[in-house]
């Protein structure tokens, strides 16, 4: 939905997104199949420690005006859930 | 007195730089406030002829860098504004005729004498634009509502950081209001949003900027222009007053939003 929020999707809410993405990739100089290779090393690290919920897990690039953050969401199993199965 | 230096730049070429250059130098020069625009395009000069002043050149800015001539004679005044200068462009030479400490030498000697200096930046990312950078005291980013021009927009903006420019402020030119009102172009909040750094100037399309340029005289100086009276919004701006941006203040949060944009630089 467009910001004036008449509910159309034009190309205008289009063009954002399509930016959104190539700007992160611009910035940091990282493709979107390397960002993929880091969250599944990242992945890997934790699993190694704890368990995870890991089908709800995010990992995302965001951007705040001219900064980028990975940020990642990882729920962890709770010990008693994991005894319980 | 001692002059800001204002370079704008894009690195995408066709954004309207020379144009933004050209009025707001003559909104300037209209307030009394004297400013010198130089034509940092070697070899594609065009500040000239949007300015009206083409038919006036003698001497250009590598004639000055090269010795051929003193500044003062390279300064072309213009016909009905007598703060306004061009310094012009070489025609017949390239980028590699001047550098950037060139370009630091002749602004310093320049700026006791004036309160603006605009330097009007090549397009591209090159010797050209590393020329234009160089003295500038801020640099004005102008783009369009468009996807190649905003990131082409953000690369500069990042060599600016890297370069620790401060202070960049961006121009949004050419919005169609139509367009953006059916969600059909990027909005300025859209472009802010992207681009992550304050706007000195939203510029809407508007055809008397063809016609103005076909003359040679500037739209800032047609008082019904809306483009002109966007252009004249950001020379009051430099100035330092707080003018509202045109059009904006029925679409909500849009008009706090820049408020605050522009704020903080």
């Amino acid at each position: 939905m467009g910001w004036f929020g008449f509910g159309h999707r034009r190309s205008g809410s289009r063009a954002k997104e399509r930016l959104q993405l190539v700007l992160i990739h611009d910035r940091t100089d990282l493709t979107s199949e390397e960002l993929s290779v880091l969250k599944d090393e990242i992945l890997q690290v934790i699993a190694r420690h704890v368990d995870f919920e890991s089908d709800a897990v995010q990992i995302s690039v965001e951007h705040d005006g001219r900064s980028q953050r990975l940020v990642a969401d990882i729920p962890l199993r709770s010990v008693t859930r994991r005894r319980a199965e | 007195m001692t002059a800001q230096v204002i370079t704008l730049s894009s690195g995408k070429g066709g954004v309207g730089k020379t144009t933004a250059v050209a009025n707001i130098a003559v909104a300037l020069a209209t307030e009394g406030v004297k400013v010198v625009c130089i034509d940092g395009d070697i070899g594609l000069r065009n500040l000239d002829v949007v300015l009206g002043l083409e038919n006036r050149i003698v001497y250009d800015i590598v004639d000055v860098i090269e010795g051929r001539c003193k500044l003062r004679q390279a300064m072309i005044r213009d016909k009905h504004l007598p703060e306004l200068h061009l310094i012009p462009a070489a025609q017949t030479r390239d980028k590699t005729a001047v550098s950037p400490s060139d370009m630091v030498r002749i602004c310093n000697e320049l700026r006791p004498d004036h309160d603006f200096i605009l330097i009007d930046s090549p397009a591209g990312i090159e010797r050209g634009f590393r020329n234009a950078i160089a003295p500038a005291d801020r640099v004005f980013v102008v783009t369009n509502p468009e996807v190649s021009a905003v990131r082409d927009a953000d690369r500069v903006i990042g060599i600016l950081e890297a370069e620790e420019k401060r202070g960049p402020a961006l121009i949004i030119n050419r919005v169609n209001p139509i367009l953006v009102k059916q969600n059909d172009m990027l909005s300025a909040e859209d472009v802010l949003d992207l681009l992550g750094i304050p706007v000195i100037g939203i510029v809407p399309e508007d055809q008397t900027v063809i016609v103005s340029s076909n003359h040679g005289t500037p739209v800032a100086l047609d008082p019904r222009s809306r483009a002109g009276q966007a252009f004249r919004n950001i020379a009051k701006r430099l100035r330092g007053q707080e003018v509202p941006f045109m059009g904006m203040e029925k679409q909500g949060g849009l008009w706090d939003r820049l408020q605050k944009m522009t704020g903080r630089r």
